[in-house]
């Protein structure tokens, strides 16, 4: 006997012989998947389109600062030495955390993820699905250095005296971070033991 | 004793009676199975209500003003959206104004759709495609990642000129603690079962 359970409200569902095809979920009437629909296509999608913006992103500037005449675009990586020149490491590490290791992270997990299931293997299939359940958590946290930019931009806007703009390498790095969370999402964690099953029996 | 299946590996689970406040967890990959809040419909419910008040404050009052030799800015996040916009970057605009705008506003208004009528004892319409919606924008609401950009925002503009913090920031950051604090009470288990109940 087969059981699938509802992607939605989590109700355990009996399938009929011919599988999961059309059955619908009796508590909340969505449609019943065993696993998410082509979920590694769609994953291996979204983490090569945010591998492909992830370059732009760190090396063209976020924001164009212009203070007294003076024009200076920063990079993310040039954001954060900025904050530890002036001595405020504690928020420098905060950043550099949010938007250049986080993301490097979310891309390496996600990799391994997918590579690991492909093969078919077996290691450590509670480190691994671990490992997704931190990708899932952390990858929203990208956010902040976007958020930065638009405060700045609607603060500092006095004309001669000092402007802030938004460059195209924000415009990447959104991207990167949209796209590494819906890389996460339509990864299902089951495939890592799905096929670690399939070897143990 | 009810069977399920563990959301991350997919392992069949009995699990017996859950104790309120308690939780159970799967056997082999440790996920949270079922987690039982005293009162989540009538504590989400109330979080959810005090959330909408504070979230509608740090809406309407600027979080911030700046002032540089006299001159004095201020900015909602409206605004802050509005000029990303017309500085010539709608992308950014648009993300900004789904993930700290709208998102949360979406998610305290479904979050009130769905519980205040079952909280009265009545089946909200198309109530689990609300339900779905919620759980699908729920990622997207990044109040308190948008916290900290005013706070790494702030320190950049120290050394520039003066830096006021407005009545929104405080809202903002109660707001965050009570949102939080009703999504952790939400038990999306104690409401389909009062629906049950109810058919």
């Amino acid at each position: 006997m087969k059981y699938a359970r509802c992607h939605d409200c989590g109700l355990l569902t009996r399938l009929p012989a011919h599988g999961a095809h059309g059955v619908v979920c009796p508590r909340c009437g969505a449609d019943v998947h065993e696993r998410k629909p082509q979920s590694l296509e769609r994953t291996w999608a979204w983490l090569i389109a945010a591998v492909i913006c992830y370059l732009p992103a760190n090396l063209l500037p976020i924001m164009k600062i212009t203070s007294l005449g003076r024009a200076q675009a920063d990079t993310i990586m040039s954001g954060v030495v900025y904050l530890l020149l002036h001595g405020m490491w504690p928020l420098a590490v905060v950043v550099f955390t949010a938007s250049v290791f986080v993301p490097l992270l979310k891309l390496a997990i996600l990799l391994t993820l997918l590579i690991s299931v492909h093969r078919g293997s077996s290691w450590r299939p509670v480190d691994r699905t671990r490992l997704y359940r931190i990708t899932e958590a952390i990858g929203r946290w990208s956010m902040v250095d976007i958020f930065v930019v638009t405060i700045l931009v609607a603060l500092v806007r006095l004309g001669n005296l000092a402007t802030v703009e938004a460059q195209t390498g924000a415009v990447f790095f959104g991207a990167v971070v949209v796209l590494t969370m819906l890389a996460a999402e339509s990864f299902d964690p089951r495939l890592i033991w799905d096929r670690s099953e399939a070897r143990n029996t | 004793m009810p069977l399920v299946a563990c959301h991350d590996c997919d392992l069949l689970c009995q699990i017996g009676e859950v104790p309120e406040g308690g939780a159970a967890y799967c056997v082999r990959c440790g996920c949270v199975l079922r987690k039982k809040q005293r009162n989540s419909i009538e504590r989400t419910l109330a979080l959810t209500m005090a959330a909408s008040v504070l979230f509608a404050v740090a809406n309407v009052f600027p979080f911030l003003s700046f002032e540089m030799r006299g001159r004095v800015t201020e900015t909602t996040l409206a605004t802050g959206v509005f000029d990303l916009w017309e500085q010539g970057v709608p992308e950014i605009a648009v993300l900004v104004g789904f993930t700290a705008v709208f998102a949360p506003f979406a998610q305290l208004a479904l979050l009130l759709y769905v519980l205040l009528p079952v909280h009265l004892g009545r089946v909200p319409w198309q109530m689990s495609r609300m339900f779905r919606l919620l759980r699908r924008i729920q990622p997207w609401s990044m109040m308190e990642v948008f916290l900290v950009g005013i706070l790494v925002a702030v320190t950049k503009l120290v050394d520039m000129a003066s830096v006021l913090p407005g009545l929104a920031l405080w809202a903002f950051g109660a707001l965050i603690v009570v949102l939080a604090g009703a999504m952790a009470s939400l038990d999306p288990e104690a409401v389909w079962e009062r629906l049950e109940v109810r058919r």
